[in-house]
This record gives C-alpha cells, sequence and structure tokens, in this order.
C-alpha cells in the first residue's frame, strides 16, 4: 500500500480499504438498474434510505393531521359553549348552528376526531412513523450492509402504509364521516352498520386501511429481521450490535407475532359486519328493535385487540428507547451503561408484553381471578422498565453532556418515561383501576409514557440523524426552543388529567354539563385546551425548520459530525446506492468506546490495538 | 489481500435470507390461526355451543393436500437430479391436488349446510367457515405460486440451476406450510367439536 500517503483517504477509508470486505458489489451497475431516473430513484425507490425518508415525511404529514384532530376535539372540552361558527369554512356541516347563529361542534363529529386521532397517531406517525423511519434508515448503515434483505419488499412495505393511508384519508370526507367507535374499534359500534353514523362506510374504510397497514407492518418486519439475522457485517455479533438494533429488531419480532392476531380479531369482525355471523355480538337493541344476533361476545374481540394493543404500545416505545440510548451515550460522551442489562431488558419487556393485555380489560368483566395474574405481570414489567431508566441516568450521570437539541429530546424522553411509567403502576392494580379506568388518569397515564415519550424518542432521533438523512444540520435554536417548549407544555397539558381522572371524570365524552360535580374543572380544561394549541404551533415550528433546514440548513462538512463510533458515520456525506463506495467496513469492538485510553471515541472499525479487549466482551 | 478467504469469512448466514423470510412468513400466519383457535376455545368454554360432526369431505381434503405435498417434494427432488419428465409431471400432479383441495373443502361446507349447520347457526358453525375459508386463502396463495412455477417450468428451456432450485424451496416450503396447517386444524376441528 505504498500509494497511501499522496492520496487524501482519510484513516478511516483506509482501515475500511484493508480490513474491509469487498463483496463485489460494485461489480455490476447496479445504480443503473435501481436508481435510472427521477421515478425510481425518489417515488418506487428500493433504497432504504430514500424509504426511510419517505416514510418519515409521510409521518409527519399525518402528525400534523392528527395533531389538528385533537386541537378540534380540544376546543369542545375547554370551551363547550363558544360559538364555533368560525370554524364553518372548514369543517362545513359538522359544524351546526342553532337558532341564534351560535355554532358548536356536532358530537358525531367530536367522537370522529378522538376516533381518528388515536388510530392516526399511534399506527401512522408512532408505528410507520417512527420504526418504519428508523429501522429503514439504520439497520443496513449500523450493521454493514448495503441495503435490506429484499429491497424490493421494502418498498412494497411503504407503499402499503402510504394506501392505507390514502383509505383513511378519504374516509375523512364521507358524507356520514370517518369511523367514531374510538381506536380500539369495538364491537358493536365497529360490527353494526347501523350502530352509528360512522359505523357504516367509515368503519369499513378503517378495515380496509388497517388491513393494508397490517400488510405494510409485516413485510417490513420480516425484512427487518432478516437483513439483522443475516446481513450483519464481518465482525459484528450480535453482541456488538448497537442499541437501536437490538430494540429495532425486537420490535419487528413482536409486530411479526402481533399484528396477524388483530388481523384475525378483523376477520371475525368482517364475518360478523357482512355475513350476519355473531362471533363478537350478542343480544343488541337497535331503535328498540333486537337484532337476530346472539352467542358471541364483544369481549373476545377486546381479548383479540389487546393481544396486539399491548405488545403494539411496546413497538412504539422500544424504537424509541433504542434511539434515546444511543443519543444519550454519544452526546454524553460516555459508554452506554450497562449494555447488556439493556439488552436483556428490552427482550424481558418484549417477553412479558404478551402476558399483560387483560389489564385493559379488568373491567370488562373477566374473572377477577384471572386478573390476578394480569396485576402480577403487568407490575413485574416495571421492573425491567425500571432498569432501563436506572441506565441511562447513569448513563448521563458524571458525563460530558452536550446540550444539543437531540440530547435534550432524549433527556425529555426519560423524564416522560418515568413520569408516564409510574401512573401506570397504579393502573396496574385491578382494584384501583375500578376508580381509574376509562377515565382523564388512563388519558394522562398512555399519552405521557407513549404519546410524548414515543414523539421525544423520534425528535432525538430526527435531529440526530438529519446529517445523514440530507447532509444539513437542523437549526439548533430553533431545536432548543422546540424542546423547552414542548416539555414544559407537554407537562401542562398532561399533567391536570391525573386530578380530572382521580375525580372520576370519565374520557371521551362530549360535554360534562349534566355532571354537576364536574363542573369545577372548566377552567383546568380551557387551560388545558391552550397549552394543547401552543404545543401545536411549536410543533410548527419544528416542521418549518425540518423543510427549512432540508435545502437550506448547515452544510455536513465531515463525514462524522458527532464524533460517533458506529458504521453509519464512515459512510460518505452524500451517501449513495449500497452505502459504502468500495469495501464494506469490517468490525471489531463493540459501538460504545467513548473516552477510553485517553480517545474521545473509538470507531467500530478500528481493530483492537495489542493486548486490548473489546469492553464489549464481558 | 486474499479476497476468497474473506468471503468465506464473511458467510454467516447458514440459511438464505429469503428462505429465512419464508420462515417468518409461516411464523405470521401461524400466530393468525392460533389467534382464531384461541378464540374457538374460550368461546366454546363459555356455552351455548352447538355439537356436530365435521362432514367426512374434510378427511378426504386432507388427504388430498398431503398427497399434493409430496407430490411437489418429489418433482422438487427429480429437478435436483435433472430428470426432467418426472419433475414436470410431478409439478403438475402437486398443481391439480392444490385445486382438488379447495374444491373439496368447498364440498365439505356445502356438506355442512345439508347437514343443518349453514353459516349463521351458532358461533361453533361459523367458526369452522371462518378458520377454514382463511386457510384456504392462503392455500390460494399457494395455488398462485405453483402456477407460476408451473409456467416457468414449461417455459423456460430445462437447466438445473441454484437459483430455480431455491425458488422451488421457497415454494416448497410454503406448500408444506399449509399443509401441516390444514393437518392441525383438521385434528384441532374434529376433536374439539
Ligand atoms: C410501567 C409499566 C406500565 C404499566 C404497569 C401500565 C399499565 C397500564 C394499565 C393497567 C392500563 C389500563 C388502564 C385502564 O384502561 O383502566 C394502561 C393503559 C395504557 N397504557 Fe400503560 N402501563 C405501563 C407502561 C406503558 C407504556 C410503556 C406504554 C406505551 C409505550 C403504555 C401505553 C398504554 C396505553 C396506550 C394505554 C391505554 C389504551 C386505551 O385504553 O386507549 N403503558 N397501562
Ligand atoms: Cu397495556
Amino acid at each position: 500500500m505504498a500509494h497511501v500517503e499522496n492520496n487524501p483517504m482519510s484513516e478511516e477509508d483506509i482501515l475500511i480499504k484493508e480490513q474491509g470486505y469487498d463483496d463485489h458489489f460494485h461489480d455490476h451497475h447496479h445504480g443503473d438498474k435501481y436508481q435510472s431516473n427521477f421515478i425510481t430513484t425518489y417515488i418506487f425507490s428500493q433504497d432504504h434510505k430514500i424509504i426511510a425518508r419517505q416514510f418519515l415525511i409521510t409521518g409527519i404529514f399525518w402528525a400534523i393531521i392528527g395533531g389538528l384532530m385533537s386541537l378540534i376535539f380540544r376546543l369542545q372540552l375547554g370551551f363547550p359553549e363558544e360559538n364555533m361558527a368560525w370554524l364553518r369554512p372548514v369543517l362545513g356541516r359538522w359544524i351546526t348552528l342553532n337558532d341564534a347563529g351560535v355554532g358548536s361542534i356536532a358530537p358525531e363529529f367530536y367522537y370522529a376526531m378522538v376516533t381518528m386521532h388515536g388510530t392516526i397517531i399511534v399506527f401512522f406517525v408512532l408505528t410507520a412513523g417512527l420504526s418504519g423511519t428508523f429501522s429503514n434508515l439504520l439497520i443496513p448503515l449500523q450493521v454493514g450492509a448495503r441495503d435490506m434483505a429484499s429491497p424490493f419488499l421494502n418498498m412494497l412495505s411503504y407503499w402499503f402504509f402510504f394506501l392505507a393511508g390514502v383509505v383513511m384519508f378519504i374516509s375523512l370526507f364521507l358524507s356520514t364521516g370517518p369511523f367514531s367507535g374510538g381506536w380500539t374499534a369495538y364491537p358493536p359500534l365497529s360490527a353494526l352498520p347501523q350502530a352509528s353514523t360512522g359505523s357504516g362506510a367509515g368503519m369499513t374504510l378503517w378495515l380496509v386501511s388497517l388491513v393494508l397497514f397490517v400488510v405494510s407492518v409485516l413485510l417490513g418486519g420480516i425484512n427487518y429481521v432478516t437483513t439483522v439475522l443475516n446481513l450483519r457485517t464481518k465482525g459484528m455479533t450480535m453482541w456488538r450490535m448497537p442499541l437501536t438494533i437490538w430494540a429495532f429488531f425486537v420490535t419487528a419480532i413482536l409486530g411479526i407475532l402481533s399484528f396477524p392476531v388483530l388481523a384475525s380479531g378483523f376477520f371475525l369482525l368482517v364475518f360478523d359486519r357482512g355475513l350476519g355471523t355473531s362471533f363478537f355480538l350478542n343480544e343488541i337493541f337497535i331503535g328498540g328493535q333486537a337484532l337476530d344476533h346472539v352467542g358471541g361476545s364483544p369481549i373476545l374481540y377486546q381479548h383479540m385487540f389487546w393481544f396486539l394493543g399491548h405488545p403494539e404500545v411496546y413497538i412504539i416505545i422500544l424504537p424509541a428507547m433504542g434511539i434515546v440510548s444511543e443519543v444519550l451515550s454519544v452526546h454524553a460522551r460516555k459508554p452506554i451503561f450497562g449494555y447488556k442489562a439493556m439488552v436483556y431488558s428490552i427482550l424481558a419487556i418484549a417477553f412479558l408484553s404478551f402476558i399483560v393485555w387483560a389489564h385493559h380489560m379488568f373491567m370488562s368483566g373477566v374473572n377477577p381471578f384471572i386478573s390476578n395474574f394480569f396485576v402480577v405481570f403487568t407490575l413485574i414489567i416495571a421492573v425491567p422498565s425500571a432498569v432501563k431508566v436506572f441506565n441511562w441516568i447513569a448513563t448521563l450521570y458524571g458525563g460530558n453532556i452536550r446540550f444539543t437539541s437531540a440530547s435534550l429530546f432524549g433527556i425529555g424522553f426519560v423524564s416522560m418515561f418515568i413520569s408516564g411509567g409510574l401512573t401506570g403502576i397504579f393502573l396496574g392494580n385491578s382494584a384501583l383501576d375500578i376508580q381509574l379506568h376509562d377515565t382523564y388518569f388512563v388519558v394522562a397515564h398512555f399519552h405521557i409514557v407513549m404519546g410524548i415519550a414515543a414523539f421525544f424518542g423520534m425528535f432525538a432521533g430526527v435531529y440526530n440523524w438529519f446529517p445523514k438523512m440530507f447532509g444539513r444540520f437542523m437549526n439548533e435554536t430553533l431545536g432548543r426552543i422546540h424542546f423547552w417548549g414542548t416539555v414544559v407544555g407537554a407537562y401542562a397539558i398532561f399533567w391536570p388529567m391525573h386530578y380530572l381522572g382521580m375525580a372520576g371524570v370519565p374520557r371521551r365524552y362530549y360535554k360534562f354539563d349534566v355532571f354537576e360535580s364536574f363542573g369545577q374543572f372548566s377552567q383546568m380544561n380551557k387551560f388545558i385546551t391552550v397549552a394543547a394549541i401552543f404545543v401545536f404551533a411549536l410543533q410548527i415550528l419544528f416542521v418549518i425548520n425540518f423543510f427549512y433546514s432540508i435545502w437550506k440548513g448547515k452544510k455536513m462538512t465531515t463525514k462524522n459530525p458527532w464524533g460517533a463510533s458506529t458504521l453509519e458515520w464512515t459512510t460518505p456525506i452524500h451517501t449513495g446506492h449500497g452505502n459504502w463506495e468500495g469495501n464494506i467496513p469490517s468490525v471489531h469492538r463493540w459501538p460504545y468506546d467513548y473516552g477510553k485510553d485517553g480517545k474521545e471515541f473509538i470507531s467500530q472499525i478500528q481493530p483492537l490495538a495489542e493486548g486490548e479487549k473489546d469492553a464489549g466482551d464481558h | 489481500m486474499n479476497t476468497m478467504a474473506v468471503d468465506q469469512e464473511n458467510k454467516r448466514n447458514k440459511i438464505h435470507p429469503q428462505k429465512f423470510a419464508v420462515w417468518l412468513a409461516c411464523g405470521s400466519i401461524t400466530m393468525m390461526f392460533t389467534a382464531l383457535v384461541s378464540s374457538y376455545i374460550v368461546r366454546q368454554a363459555s356455552g351455548n355451543w352447538l355439537e356436530f360432526r365435521l362432514p367426512g369431505i374434510f378427511l378426504l381434503s386432507t388427504i388430498t393436500i398431503l398427497a399434493s405435498s409430496a407430490a411437489l417434494h418429489g418433482s422438487y427432488i427429480a429437478y435436483g437430479r435433472g430428470k426432467e419428465g418426472l419433475y414436470k409431471s410431478l409439478l403438475l400432479l402437486a398443481l391439480l391436488l392444490g385445486f382438488g383441495f379447495v374444491i373439496s373443502q368447498y364440498e365439505g361446507w356445502l356438506a355442512l349446510q345439508s347437514i343443518g349447520v349453514p353459516l349463521k347457526t351458532n358461533p361453533s358453525g361459523d367458526f369452522v367457515y371462518a378458520i377454514s375459508g382463511l386457510h384456504a386463502a392462503h392455500v390460494l396463495g399457494g395455488i398462485v405460486a405453483l402456477t407460476i412455477a408451473s409456467i416457468r417450468a414449461f417455459s423456460l428451456p430445462f437447466k438445473v440451476t441454484a437459483r430455480r432450485k431455491l425458488r422451488q424451496e421457497l415454494t416448497l416450503t410454503y406448500w408444506h406450510f399449509v399443509d401441516l396447517l390444514w393437518v392441525y386444524l383438521f385434528f384441532f376441528l374434529t376433536l374439539y367439536s
């Protein structure tokens, strides 16, 4: 290698060249086959990095829609007496006018908005937008692969998601409105087209959309698992994988195992809706008329739904946990504390998440004896969760923390996860749940622990990997304003809800004017609504920052701006198809060598020094 | 550097990624049916359950699909040994038996009606329709794969290549899977009625 001296290659490039592995990728012209024109490059792309951006931008679109919906129902809750006629130009006849010309939000529309908000945020934003984006971006880059195991299925996964979105979007414009029976779609509202306005065409489209979505999740998940298990580069053992990869990997397995169960539930629901069977229906009267559906059990649906539903909440949070672990370690300039404990707790959470689902059904009439088992398993889940929290804090402790937008959101995630996890322990007790079930306490719990926390994980990821995605940085000042405003605002929205819930205020009610005792909360409800508007406005700031930075952000001038040790930062600034220009790098150490041997960080591609032991190996 | 040596070292994957993906898909489908079978058991335990014997025609279906699986396996082996004629005829046989299975299932549903268990009688019967219907849908997926395989077998010049062998193995895995799945469902529905 005599020519090295007069070659401008960096030390890393030389390492990749010398130690790396030549898979003859560049011998054939893949680039021409896959990326020959605008359509194959940016639309029907099979490149995982483009697909990641497609997932992210589609997710942002849905987050704006879902967020706007929440403002509509918050207006109703905060200002039920106010004149809403000014919304008529946008919402049309969903704003009803009384004789005096005072407009109010139609109750059916209120329910439709609550339902759509939940469905959209849970599935389209926090499942597809979060794990779709980052699994796609990071799995091949961080395990050292050219692309996913099947780039074609990967592309299909995005387009099934896209189609699911199109169908759901169309349902918003039906004259009878979209589905309005809650994001969990319990029968009978979901099973009988005549049960409510949204139960007809709205529910049909909801089902079609979600079936397409399940297909998308399965295609994506199968690909992610296969890629992680089969396409890791030389030296990348399982115990050298970054925690992001562990999280995406386990998330994908959860999806593969739980989404089909939801599909089965939907399948029986379709029978009940379309063919008149009675799997989930029993002795129902509509408008004084007895229906001939007998012998079914709506509880059966709840079991099938929550068997997915609970793993689903971890499908949402695990990727965020992985991202936060990585971001905190990089920006604290310290190895992650308890790497193996982190992996084992991911596995424990994943396993336990399959045997706690009935904690959503304590009040549905399940046998109290059986409830006991679910109480115990539910409370046990707090243990691995606490291990993770402890490790994040220990990672930060004594670190040389760089308070970037990314790491701030990572820290915010930890705060939210603690606050929301604690209320989970209250809810996990079936006796306390008698008071708390279906109140604002539950709303507060899951928005903090899942909604806000997962959004924070996503923001941490976007700020951190934006340079990898677009070759530019997002604006840091705007990022910090975004963080501080959001963290304060989010607590302002959800903290008071705990009090509402403890006082017994039920969730999903349109109005409380007939409950005298809840009248005292009208000021609190106003406050929450104002805070929600404030937080939404800040997210618009983020969106502006995001799109502005894609074209006008500060340019990335070095390959590894954060000084991170993982493989994605060894690729060229403008990463082309196939990720590495020459050889694929080989890996010699675990991903968290920060502050070791007097060096700020040591890349995974650096061979071990003479006598040095891999820090991951114990 | 000797690239061949690295090449070998990097071959950590003992199983081809696409084969692995098919296995994962089978696992996913298994979960779908596990869900249905569990709801069957739960629903049955809560009473108001009409008992009836599964019509005999479903046994015929079971034999048909087993035979189809065997034929496809034979075709795969024949291909590996370069026996073109045997390979093609067994492939066609497997496809025909696949169609036979779906038709036989349809006859089974008709037989259910004639013994007085049409749809909407009782969840016990509805479950049989739902479970066998969803299974038949998965068999149809396999039939599409077999049809494509047959078209390729008869239109492309015969040649034994690793790539084609892999394709056949993927189809074979899936076909065996839906076969075994049905055998399980058949015994379950027979014993748990
Ligand atoms: C410390 C661990 C946790 C415990 C013990 C726990 C417990 C519970 C319980 C018992 C309920 C049902 C309350 C009711 O409906 O009456 C519940 C609801 C919920 N939890 Fe948790 N939880 C925990 C963590 C999480 C996490 C990490 C997430 C998401 C990432 C999450 C998301 C949800 C959601 C979405 C709901 C409400 C669903 C609905 O009814 O619409 N929880 N939780
Ligand atoms: Cu749960």
